[in-house]
């Protein structure tokens, strides 16, 4: 009896793994295949020739290299910028009594509630005012702050022990040097978590270039890869396909060695 | 506290310059823009009162991309929470199988939505998908499964239960390890039955991580855009217009910014009483733990 629901179990758990793994391997299978194999009826998992050359195809179908160089640029320069504000501002939040804080917080909350799907069409008036549409600061400067960063961080700064900080401030050491030498090393897991979440949801997005984007100046490379979708001649699945795994396996890699702490960083509250 | 007053303010200001300029203001600008007319292009913006309101409120199509919405947010969410609660009591295991089912269920979550929209539009293509292949086997005709209108809206709600199913089951496995482990301890001196364990100790034990899930399911299935705009356009016949693609069709496409931006009110008006709903379960959330 316990044996057959072991067993049962293992076919339980092998299926839930196909059925959320298969769409993957069907991604990479379909990649290599030849147009005509992609169209074969009934499908084969296994191409017959394996062709290398359509993610040259593909690479080659758009200017992929500039989509690339546009998305490590707004990602890396997200990244950095948000370090930038998010740390000290949390800090701030965490540690400090000043006129004007419930306020201040208060923009913070709301912040952290209004999505950008709300709020695109005028934030797009407001760029295009500024004569940055279609540009990569567009893509950037919207998010060089991160309202769920510092409401994360806050609470691990409110945790560090007073005992710490005085000790350092009889030292004599600086407000900025304590942020930087004290706070962040104390709280690397947060900060940690936090640059993951921000880098895989900026890497992956598509609504916020797509919107903000009129040209292939400044697209990303989910844009360009959703634009192989539509073609006069008919899609070809083969090459469409290896564009989508050129997006997914650098996610797909990060994933593999980190894949603990991303679960962390994504469940750590609700906010998408 | 401290006497130079003036750090916190510098520490804070970029921060909320970012979100004062991104946020805030646009936010209030298409509050201001939901009373005017513009194109876009006219160097006028005539003060209209409540017209754009009164559009959109007459305008069949509206009614039919709030339905679309609303059915799109409830199945979603519906489907998300009936097999996401057993799933995680399935998977929350020790194990290395149920380590690795973990990480399947949960992989999707992290992929471009683009490429997930592309694999699955790949897979329900009409002619050669995969899909229609293996119906084809069970003797079914060939379904249309993003062309055809009575369809097409269930499989995007197909496809988002499964790229998301996993983020709310594995917040549902945290929440079941936190549950204290000598309630099932007194449980199992008292030889309570599974379904006893479960409805007594289990559910109430879940309760405000399953509202909690629950609403933020609802807030992002709302908000849903590129699934739709990748995979279906919002067709076929609207059968699949949104919300979200309704205001980047009235604005981006038809130049209308009164009414696209009358419609982000009422977005806004939905999204706010969800996010109360949000703030005082979250606020219930932390006081269990």
């Amino acid at each position: 009896m316990s044996n057959l629901k072991k067993i049962l179990t293992r076919i339980g758990l092998v299926a839930v793994i196909i059925f959320f793994a298969f769409p993957f391997v069907w991604l990479v299978s379909s990649s290599v295949k030849t147009v005509a194999e992609t169209l074969s009826i009934p499908p084969t998992l296994v191409p017959e020739n394996f062709q290398w050359n359509n993610f040259v195809s593909a690479w080659n179908s758009g200017p992929f290299l500039q989509f690339l160089i546009n998305s490590i640029l707004v990602t890396f320069g997200v990244l950095v910028l948000q370090v930038i504000t998010v740390v000290p501002a949390a800090y701030a939040f965490a540690r400090y009594e000043f006129t004007g804080k419930k306020i201040l917080w208060a923009i913070t909350l709301i912040t952290l509630m209004i999505p950008l799907q709300l709020i695109f069409l005028p934030v797009f008036l407001q760029l295009s005012s500024w004569g940055i549409l279609d540009s990569l600061w567009g893509l950037i400067l919207p998010f060089a702050s991160g309202a769920f960063g510092i409401f994360m961080l806050r609470q691990t700064f409110m945790q560090v022990p007073n005992e710490i900080l005085d000790a350092a401030r009889l030292d004599k050491a600086s407000e900025l040097k304590i942020v930087w030498k004290i706070m962040m090393p104390l709280s690397k897991p947060t900060i940690i978590t936090m640059l993951l979440f921000t880098f895989i949801s900026r890497w992956n997005d598509y609504f916020w270039p797509l919107v903000m984007t009129t040209t292939e100046n400044a697209r990303t490379l989910p844009v360009g890869v959703a634009m192989l979708r539509t073609s006069e001649t008919g899609v070809d699945w083969n090459i469409v396909m290896a564009a989508n795994v050129i997006l997914v396996i650098p996610i797909l890699i990060v994933y593999f060695f980190a894949q603990k702490r991303i679960i962390q960083a994504f469940t750590y509250t609700g906010v998408k | 506290m401290r006497k130079h007053q003036i750090t916190p303010y510098i520490f804070i200001a970029p921060a909320i310059l970012v979100f004062s300029v991104f946020y805030i203001y646009p936010l209030m600008y298409m509050g201001y823009l939901s009373f005017h007319s513009w194109n876009f292009i006219s160097v006028e913006k005539p003060f209209v009162g409540l017209d754009n309101y009164i559009r959109i409120f007459s305008d069949p199509i509206f009614y039919e991309t709030v339905w679309n919405t609303l059915k799109y947010a409830f199945f979603t969410v519906a489907l998300i929470v009936i097999i996401a609660i057993p799933l995680a009591i399935w998977l929350n295991q020790k194990g290395r199988i149920f380590t690795a089912a973990q990480g399947a269920v949960f992989s999707p979550h992290i992929i471009s939505l683009v490429s997930v929209s592309m694999i699955w539009m790949w897979i329900m293509d009409v002619d050669y998908g995969l899909l229609n292949w293996i119906v084809s086997l069970f003797g079914v005709k060939s379904v249309g499964w993003l062309t055809n209108p009575n369809v097409a809206m269930y499989s995007l709600i197909f496809v988002s239960v499964w790229k998301s199913l996993g983020y709310y089951t594995l917040i549902i496995i945290a929440a079941l390890q936190s549950i204290p482990k000598d309630l099932y301890e007194a449980a199992a001196i008292d030889k309570a039955s599974k379904w006893r364990v479960f409805s007594k100790i289990t559910f109430p034990m879940l309760t405000p991580t399953i509202f909690f899930i629950s609403i933020i399911a609802l807030i992002n299935s709302i908000q849903v855009f590129e699934t739709i705009d990748i995979m279906t356009g919002g067709g076929p016949i609207n059968s699949t217009t949104t919300l979200v693609y309704y205001i980047y069709e009235e604005g981006f496409n038809n130049f209308h910014l009164g009414t696209a931006s009358a419609a982000g009110m009422v977005l806004l008006f939905i999204l706010m009483l969800l996010t109360i709903l949000y703030f005082k379960v979250l606020s219930n959330r932390v006081h269990y733990q």
